[in-house]
């Protein structure tokens, strides 16, 4: 059995267990059942797509696989690569993590019969999207998993909100769709050779391959949730429960990122020098807009969403490097660019699910995702407050975690870009370097707030305070997950390493090999321009931490007291008197808010001797949904109440319509040719 | 032999920082009640501090939790590593490619990241006051800061303290305007992210003037011991960092024999005394500012970052 085969049995798995949980779903035993088969046939997967990664003969050696399906003249073609099985490798991973958890949480669910069936599809979904080799194929799948997750975002298609959710997420996937089918059909060209084989082979021209390239970020980018087409992710995302929430900002925003990655470095050809400042210029935006929206937040599922839109952009920025450098036949820095842009693939998967996990903990033992009404939870919780404040460590981009060893990546591929020859990108690239920064120390503010506003201080409402800690399946994937943090952000060598056949079947170059660097060093040019080791940075800190704290205790003092807190010698025992979400976003946003959400602040001040309370009011507006998206639906339906009245004529009108409409087209083919 | 000579410096500089970092302090109060005419405290005073509070015992919030007491260790322990990194007497260390400048910054972050914590663990609203404050000066410290480290990147062709200080010494430096640029604009966000005059006062008594204090204000006893070392152990490193960088002179390279070392060292200490007492200079001669002053201040130092990195895309000789 060649791999492919193999993964499409996998797909196959999770359809028929998607069948199993529409005839079983009512059953008892349905939830262990469904998650426990999905952790197996994912698990299955994931040592499928490691295998081929690591172990394949040659980097660009595929597994094939042509079924008579679809098209009666083209078949069903998959192929399983080394880009294939990277993002295999994630999804799968991500897939078979959530499915532990959902063993877990899975029990809290009311109304099983609505998640079972769809999150094994939804799996599958992605898992054929990968595999697809073919632009039917692929659209198919992009389509099916589509819509698989957006039954599951309406789930809980009573609670407020959702409905509306789900309807803006599925106009907008639709759309999406649109876009992609749109650029497949001009890279099939007149003959309508969908066959991605044939697409490769085909050099494009350069309008073509810009057209294509926009309808690429339009079509993946509103999957992905780059900016402006990110207005559906905050709501839809949060909406679904947590593991699919996890599964669906770590892994199916992924998806989006390897639909971009496949065509525009694969199908594509070389790219022009050009299409990366429009990559890089959405990157950028998108990561700042994405990080400054999570800052403002109250709720903590959509915080987490937001901060996902935050981390397609810091991919999409590697990903506009890599084309430049690529555009300019700069293979080295190109490869560090990509391996920095999957790198972070891999490491925000891991601690985005992690988070999301987290969530759904505090949801589960509270029944909040509102902040404000949570606090004190590092009491309660102890253990999920720890994987949390890992995941926190992780996505704030702080060594020795993964986040960090990523975006140092990216940092120094920014400073390969005085090598570019052309001016534009040589001045753009160091303001998008600055604008990466800034977008970390953000995430760094963002979630000292999620962290410090849900877990510490004192519970806010009697809820928080009588959480109690959740199951043990739910610990144990986010300890798995916490794990990993740590793995990858003190090894990254061997991730680069890992990444390295994806380059090199890409970009045709790949970095220098990590592995037999001294002390597991990650050395991305040469050791005189820059090295990191995470290992070393995590073994000196713990080991200073300890000894420092042993020596205290041993010869200084270990006495110690609880008292009532200090705070200046006014302790307020009222829970309402700390520090909320929005206090602590205030100084950022009186800095960066003014300009990004034009926020008003209005203070309502009595007069002395009056009786009123003083209030605060703060008004800020979301510019693109209010400057794009009610436009466009102001426009919509303005058209639709002015064609509204087609629907009430006669049929003799009806019949008239038809034929001027028949001598119109005919009118326009004739001056056409 | 090598191995034992490399590994015997890289402890004597882990030693030096951690016994020097409270003297640079205790220098630096001293030349300010000098400059006010008071005769202020002697220069080993924070050495007692740190031993009083060492010994006296902790007095914890009912609410704190283990994040709390674990915190004044992380802090003091990152910035340990990364000021025993940082070459003060001499290049090349025996670790010092274990973390770039890049890396060293966000290792500081790391560190800042959990004192704003430690900061909202009691649930206090000074805590929480600090905490919030603290997190907005560093969303525009960092990112000034990492342009300014792309500039000296970019020069040097590496983000390598001892790269780049060899850079430095050698001939084909010459005067830049970007590294000037970039000098003023180091200058500033040290003074941001050491909690100096003008944008936070150490010494200050009022609350809501606050920011460091604010987040510190529970802590007492040995936790408090530590992270007063920390500080005092971040504002030394900052100002090795600036004279690694900028004034590299007489810094001992690998192997250089006793005599260079001794030299650097000596070249270290007068480096700091130059150092503390331009600060005390610049502080006495300022007052602070209103926290929504800062923004604009380290907005001021960003734009110079930008400014100096464009400059060297201009031309790699400016």
């Amino acid at each position: 059995m060649t791999p492919a085969v193999v993964m499409l049995l996998c797909a196959t798995a999770f359809l028929g267990t998607a069948i199993l949980a529409i005839l079983a779903a009512r059953s008892d035993r349905a939830t262990q059942v469904i998650y426990g088969t999905s952790l197996v046939v994912s698990s299955i997967a994931v040592a499928t797509a490691l295998v081929q990664l690591v172990a394949a003969i040659s980097p660009t050696s595929a597994s094939t696989l042509t079924l008579p399906l679809g098209l009666p003249w083209l078949g069903a073609h998959f192929r399983l690569d080394a880009l294939a099985a990277f993002f295999l490798v994630v999804i799968n991973f991500g897939g078979a993590l959530a499915s532990l958890y959902g063993l877990g949480y899975g029990h809290h669910e009311h109304a099983p019969q609505r998640v079972l069936p769809f999150f094994p599809a939804f799996l599958a979904g992605m898992n054929l999207v990968v595999l697809a080799d073919d632009a039917f194929t692929f659209l198919l799948s992009w389509e099916f998993m589509s819509l698989a997750s957006w039954a599951l975002v309406m789930a809980h298609h009573r609670a407020a909100g959702n409905r509306n959710a789900g309807y803006l997420y599925i106009v907008m996937a639709s759309f999406g769709t649109l876009a992609l089918l749109l650029a497949f059909g001009l890279l099939a060209g007149p003959e309508g050779s969908y066959d991605f084989a044939v697409m490769r082979a085909t050099e494009q021209t350069s309008s073509t391959a810009g057209i294509v390239l926009v309808l690429l970020l339009l079509g993946a980018g509103s999957k992905a949730g780059l900016v402006p087409l990110h207005v559906w992710l905050p709501l839809a995302h949060p909406a679904a429960p947590s593991h699919v929430s996890a599964l669906m900002s770590g892994v199916m925003t992924k998806v989006a990122v390897y639909g971009f990655i496949r065509v525009v470095f694969d199908l594509l050809g070389t790219p022009a020098a050009w299409s990366s400042v429009v990559v890089l210029l959405f990157g950028g935006a998108t990561a700042v807009l994405g990080i400054l929206h999570a800052l403002m937040e109250k709720d903590l599922k959509r915080l987490l969403a937001y901060s996902t839109i935050e981390n397609i952009g810091v991919i999409f920025v590697s990903l506009g490097l890599a084309l430049a450098f690529a555009a300019n036949g700069m293979g080295l820095a190109a490869a560090l660019a990509l391996t920095a842009a999957l790198f972070h693939v891999l490491n925000h998967s891991f601690f985005k699910s992690l988070l999301f996990f987290g969530a759904g903990a505090v949801l589960v033992a509270t029944g909040e995702r509102d902040m404000e009404k949570l606090g004190g939870l590092i009491h309660r919780m102890p253990f999920t407050s720890f994987a949390f404040l890992v995941g926190c460590v992780a996505i704030s981009a702080l060594p020795p975690l993964n986040g960090f060893a990523s975006e140092w990546l990216a940092f120094q591929a920014v400073l390969q870009s005085p090598e570019l020859p052309q001016w534009g990108l040589k001045i753009i690239i160091p303001a998008i370097g600055g604008l990466l920064a800034l977008s970390a120390a953000l995430t760094a503010a963002c979630f000292v707030k999620a962290f410090g506003v849900t877990f510490l201080g004192r519970p806010r409402t009697l809820v928080a305070g009588q959480a109690r800690e959740v199951d043990r399946l739910s610990l144990a994937a986010m300890f798995v997950l916490a794990a990993l943090c740590l793995l990858a952000g003190i090894l990254p060598g061997i991730v680069m390493d890992g990444l390295a056949p994806v380059t090199l079947s890409l970009i045709g170059a790949r970095m220098p090999v990590q592995m037999g660097v001294p002390w597991l060093s990650i050395v991305p040019i040469t050791e005189t321009r820059s090295s990191y080791n995470g290992l070393l940075v995590f073994l000196f800190t713990a080991f200073s931490a300890s000894l420092t704290a042993y020596l205290v205790h041993r010869f200084a003092s270990r006495a110690l007291r609880r008292a009532p807190a200090w705070d200046c010698g006014f302790p307020e025992a009222d829970p309402a008197t700390q520090y909320t979400a929005g206090s602590f976003a205030q100084p950022i946003r009186r800095v960066f808010g003014t300009l990004a959400f034009q926020a008003r602040e209005r203070v309502d001040m009595p007069a002395p001797g009056d009786l009123r309370p003083a209030r605060l009011a703060v008004v800020s507006r979301d510019l693109i949904w209010d400057g794009l998206y009610v436009p466009i639906a102001g426009a919509v339906g303005f058209i639709a109440e002015k064609l509204n009245h087609l629907q009430f004529l006669t049929i003799r009108r009806y019949l008239s319509l038809v034929f001027l409409a028949l001598v119109v087209l005919l009118l326009v083919l004739a001056l056409w040719s | 032999m090598v191995v034992i000579s490399a590994l015997l410096v890289q402890a004597v500089q882990m030693v030096t920082v951690v016994l020097l970092a409270p003297l640079l302090t205790g220098f630096i109060r001293k030349v300010k009640s000098r400059l006010l005419r008071r005769q202020g405290p002697s220069v080993i005073q924070p050495y007692r501090d740190i031993l009083r509070l060492l010994r006296k015992e902790v007095v914890l919030a009912e609410n704190a939790s283990w994040l709390f007491r674990v915190t004044p260790y992380v802090i003091f322990a990152v910035t340990w590593v990364a000021a025993a990194i940082i070459p003060t007497f001499a290049t090349g260390l025996m670790f010092s490619w274990t973390a770039d400048l890049i890396a060293i910054i966000a290792l500081l972050g790391s560190g800042r990241f959990f004192l704003a914590l430690a900061g909202m663990d009691v649930g206090t609203s000074f805590g929480g006051i600090g905490s919030s404050r603290e997190v907005m000066i560093a969303t525009l410290a960092e990112p000034a800061m990492l342009l300014i480290i792309f500039t000296l990147a970019l020069v040097a062709g590496s983000t390598q303290l001892s790269t780049i200080a060899a850079f430095m010494t050698s001939p084909q430096v010459g005067l830049r305007v970007s590294l000037g640029i970039a000098l003023i604009a180091l200058i500033m966000v040290a003074i941001a992210e050491n909690a100096r005059i003008p944008v936070d006062n150490p010494a200050t008594h009022l609350e809501l003037t606050m920011v460091h204090e604010a987040m510190v204000l529970e802590y007492s006893g040995r936790h408090l011991a530590m992270i007063e070392l920390a500080a005092s152990l971040k504002l030394q490193l900052y100002i090795s960092l600036i004279a690694c960088m900028f004034v590299p002179w007489k810094l001992a390279v690998l192997e250089a024999g006793l005599a260079a070392y001794l030299v650097g060292l000596l070249a270290y200490l007068a480096k700091l005394a130059v150092g503390g007492t331009l600060l005390a200079l610049f502080e006495t001669a300022t007052a602070k500012m209103r926290i929504f002053r800062v923004p604009e201040f380290l907005g001021a130092a960003l734009m110079l970052g930008l400014l100096a990195t464009l400059l060297l895309f201009v031309s790699r000789s400016l």
